[in-house]
């Protein structure tokens, strides 16, 4: 079975999530409750970093999309960083470009939210 | 002319297995990396759609997965005994709806599409349902 797990952690008011290993339609709702922990939590401030996930299908794309207005609407944002090519170009083909910002790394995807 | 079989039951912890029998038959085939990625990711879109749509995330339904390679090309052909659908009705990406509404829906089709050579669908609605994606093998 694919292995997928989440880290979080916290600097200042922004919410790191760190993801590893391979994201589908069966690894999804880790992700999922992840984010749902963090709006249940009034955090809406998250940087996701992507160093470590070897591959995204679309199931995964769509978590993005389901917490993205949420998110927004309370003054925050999901923003993308450390993406390898392979994962950049699923993303690029889609157009998330368009609706989300990805940074190269996690530094400045924080250092962003600061400005 | 090479042939291999997979018979998986439609759950979503079958995809990884899935996705190792595609990769390495490509490889066996002469695929690179990223034709290989390509082809890991459009089957992957196929059988969660078959998991998602045709079964409805009923567990026990069986997909069955073919490959057959020969020197020019590279054919995985899906089959279900699930609800049918009409390929030809789903809509194309459209991120700011997906945005509205919380979701995506048809992205799967839309990848697949993209990264393969050839989508052929076939449905014979009450006895199965058959994707068949087709990537070529270019010699350089």
């Amino acid at each position: 079975m694919a292995e997928f797990n989440t880290t979080l952690k916290e600097q200042g008011e922004i919410s790191i999530i760190k993801l590893k290993g391979f994201l589908d339609a069966h690894t999804a709702p880790v992700l999922e409750s992840k984010f749902d922990e963090l709006i249940k939590n009034n955090k809406y401030k998250i940087v996701v970093d992507f160093q470590d996930l070897a591959y995204i299908s679309s199931a995964g794309l769509g978590v993005f999309m389901a917490y993205i207005e949420k998110v927004r609407e309370n003054q925050g944002d999901i923003k993308l960083a450390s993406m390898s090519d392979k994962v950049y170009n699923i993303f690029d083909l889609l157009g998330f470009p368009l609706l989300y910002e990805i940074f190269k790394t996690e530094e400045e995807a924080i250092k962003k939210f600061s400005e | 002319m090479k042939t291999q079989k997979l018979i998986v039951k439609s759950r979503t912890e079958n995809l990884s297995r899935i996705r190792d029998f595609v990769s390495s038959n490509a490889l066996e085939a002469g695929f690179n990396k990223d034709q290989i990625d390509e082809m890991i990711l459009a089957v992957d879109e196929a059988c969660t759609n078959v998991i998602k749509h045709a079964y409805n995330y009923s567990p026990d339904g069986e997909i069955r997965i073919e490959i057959r390679f020969d020197k020019s090309a590279f054919t995985i052909t899906i089959e279900d005994e699930g609800v049918s659908f009409n390929p030809d009705v789903v809509p194309a990406p459209d991120l700011q709806k997906y945005y509205r509404e919380h979701r995506v829906g048809g992205l799967g089709m839309y990848l697949m599409k993209t990264l393969m050579d050839d989508v052929e669908y076939k449905s014979e609605p009450g006895k199965f349902n058959r994707v068949s994606l087709t990537k070529k093998l270019k010699t350089t």
